[in-house]
């Protein structure tokens, strides 16, 4: 996902002369460092300084440039978080955040680089845009979205790397503020947003093992939500589940209980997430998955899929 | 892009009756409403003056205050000083003051992007020098001659984010920017001095971290406007301006609670019939 993210914004660097990155002294991996090279006036790197990363976006952008902060998504959002509310969505800047390593991706690193409430909290900014793609194929989607949006702040939550494909085959196209079906059936619908997406693949064929065709559903855009898409999934599936790398409150298992009980809807409502807690658990990102119970296995228990 | 109109010296003898006549402005809102803020106004008013009338090259065609260079009050509370130079310059209505802080007007104790005249929100200390550090570098890199000019509080500088962007203001070269310290030497809880002894020197912090700077009387305003443009203007500017909280209006100097309160009726007599021009 980040050297997907980073051609991508290569790519778009050429074609727009108003991009910008400004770093807070990440290695920039792959084409980050091909654009640094290429516009180096255009590469800023404020060092270990979070906060001046965010207010120079904000100036950058109000000077008609459009900047993208980029660092470990602990760093991009909650280290500056009053200057990502004011500066950026107060003013309500085209202005992308990008975090590398949402949820528990730095696996290894501790609670200290785990962006488990990330998306909570981005969520309840007004003004703010939350976009988590679950592949690279689909972090090149929305790349090329964020270089062109001129709507407001957006918080773009990426993983890091070796992410399988998960959208070739998919039914939908991505437009922003849409569910995007991968998959459709018509017994069960998982929807989820993320790399944790795969886990969710993983349950649908278990359901269509045993005769229960199911939707999959990349909810990609988590704000703003498709509250229609959510509606309609709510409407024509016996029942839904929803799968976050993510804390339990503030995000889209939440969002969706809520328009389920709007609308009176009669399927189960199934919702999986992060654990409240801080796990001081080390290991690979599939382990920290687990540690959380948020893998394929313990969640087929779980829907009795065992 | 239009013509620019630079500023032939600087009448200081214009600028101490525009600013008479700007605290007696100040004193009318603060009967209308609850206006905050008055104290920290007044420290800062010569300095605002001097950006908006002496420093700030104007360009008709362009920004929406008229102005090819920009000025953010990163001491949102002292934006008063601010709305009524902009009131007068016509950028802001005289209804805008008379509507401060109600539910039929626009402004507020604190600028709000947006506003005419208005070119960031501020308000939480320790933002403004970020986002000018970041306009100064859009406009270099986009190769246009424009200088930005802020006006930080003293309380402002104990804000982290403020000497993270000292810091790659130096480290990027802004020579097209200026920070002006209000260093009233008042925060919330008492004198500065005396509370944070270890504050000061601030020159010399700044210098430490790359600055350009100066240091002068800030109700002095031809020596405020002296060292703006004798600057080198190869490192961002960094100019302390000495002044006292609550200029011109004796019983308001240096006493804390006018950071917030609003004179009463017999009080705001008080304060018109003392005011008069401020020397230095």
């Amino acid at each position: 996902m980040r050297n997907t993210f980073a051609n991508t914004f290569f790519e778009a660097g050429q074609q727009d002369e108003r991009l910008c990155v400004v770093v807070a002294d990440i290695s920039p991996a792959g084409a980050m460092d091909k654009f640094r090279q290429t516009w180096p006036a255009r590469f800023i790197n404020t060092g270990v300084a979070e906060q001046v990363m965010i207010g120079l976006c904000a100036g950058l952008a109000l000077r008609g440039l459009r900047p993208f902060a980029y660092t470990i998504a602990t760093f991009t959002l909650f280290r500056p978080f009053e200057f990502v509310r004011v500066d950026l969505c107060y003013q309500n800047l085209p202005v992308t955040i990008v975090g590398i390593g949402g949820g528990v991706t730095y696996s290894t690193l501790g609670g200290t680089h785990h962006a488990q409430e990330d998306v909570a909290v981005a969520s309840a900014i007004p003004n703010m845009s939350v976009i988590a793609p679950c592949d690279p194929a689909e972090t090149r989607l929305a790349t090329q979205w964020c270089v062109k949006q001129e709507r407001g702040p957006v918080y773009l939550r990426l993983a890091k790397a070796g992410e399988p494909d998960l959208t070739a085959s998919a039914a939908d196209g991505f437009m922003f503020g849409k569910l995007r079906y991968l998959k459709r059936g018509e017994d069960v619908c998982i929807l989820g947003y993320g790399p944790i997406l795969k886990v969710g693949a993983e349950l649908a064929a278990k359901f269509e093992a045993r005769g229960e065709s199911a939707s999959l559903v990349s909810v990609h855009t988590v704000k703003p939500l498709d509250r229609e898409g959510i509606e309609t999934a709510l409407r024509r599936h016996k029942r839904v589940i929803v799968i976050e790398e993510m804390a339990p409150s503030g995000g889209l298992g939440s969002r969706v209980k809520e328009i389920a009980w709007d609308l009176d809807a009669r399927c189960r409502v199934d919702c999986f997430s992060l654990q409240d807690a801080f796990l001081h658990n080390y290991g690979s990102h599939g382990d920290l998955l687990a540690a959380h119970g948020l893998d394929a296995t313990t969640l087929a228990g779980k829907l009795g899929l065992a | 892009m239009g013509k620019i109109e630079r500023q032939a010296g600087f009448d200081v003898a214009a600028a101490r009756q525009r600013c008479l006549r700007y605290r007696r402005r100040i004193l009318d809102i603060s009967q209308r409403v609850t206006a905050l803020h008055v104290a920290p106004a007044f420290s800062c008013l010569e300095m605002v003056d001097v950006v908006y009338h002496g420093l700030l090259r104007r360009d008709p065609g362009r920004g929406n205050s008229g102005f090819r260079d920009s000025f953010v009050m990163s001491k949102g509370h002292g934006c008063l000083s601010q709305y009524v130079i902009l009131e007068e310059l016509g950028v802001l209505l005289s209804g805008d003051l008379a509507a401060y802080c109600t539910p039929a007007g626009r402004l507020g104790a604190h600028p709000d992007y947006g506003t005419p005249g208005i070119e960031a929100s501020t308000g939480s200390l320790g933002h403004g020098m970020g986002i000018c550090t970041g306009m100064a570098y859009a406009e270099r890199i986009q190769s246009r001659d424009t200088v930005i000019y802020t006006v930080l509080s003293d309380g402002e500088m104990q804000e982290g984010s403020t000497w993270e962007s000292m810091m790659m203001a130096a480290n990027l070269g802004l020579g097209n920017l200026v920070a002006i310290l209000d260093l009233n030497d008042f925060q919330g809880l008492g004198r500065t001095s005396v509370t944070h002894p270890h504050f000061y020197p601030i020159v010399d912090k700044a210098r430490a971290f790359g600055w350009e700077t100066e240091e002068v009387n800030g109700h002095d305003a031809a020596a405020v406007y002296g060292a703006v443009t004798n600057r080198g203007g190869k490192q961002p500017f960094f100019l302390v301006g000495r002044t006292v909280k609550g200029r011109g209006v004796s019983y308001m100097e240096h006493v804390p609670i006018w950071h917030y309160r609003s004179p009463s009726k017999d009080e705001y007599q008080k304060a018109l019939a003392e005011l008069k021009e401020v020397a230095s």
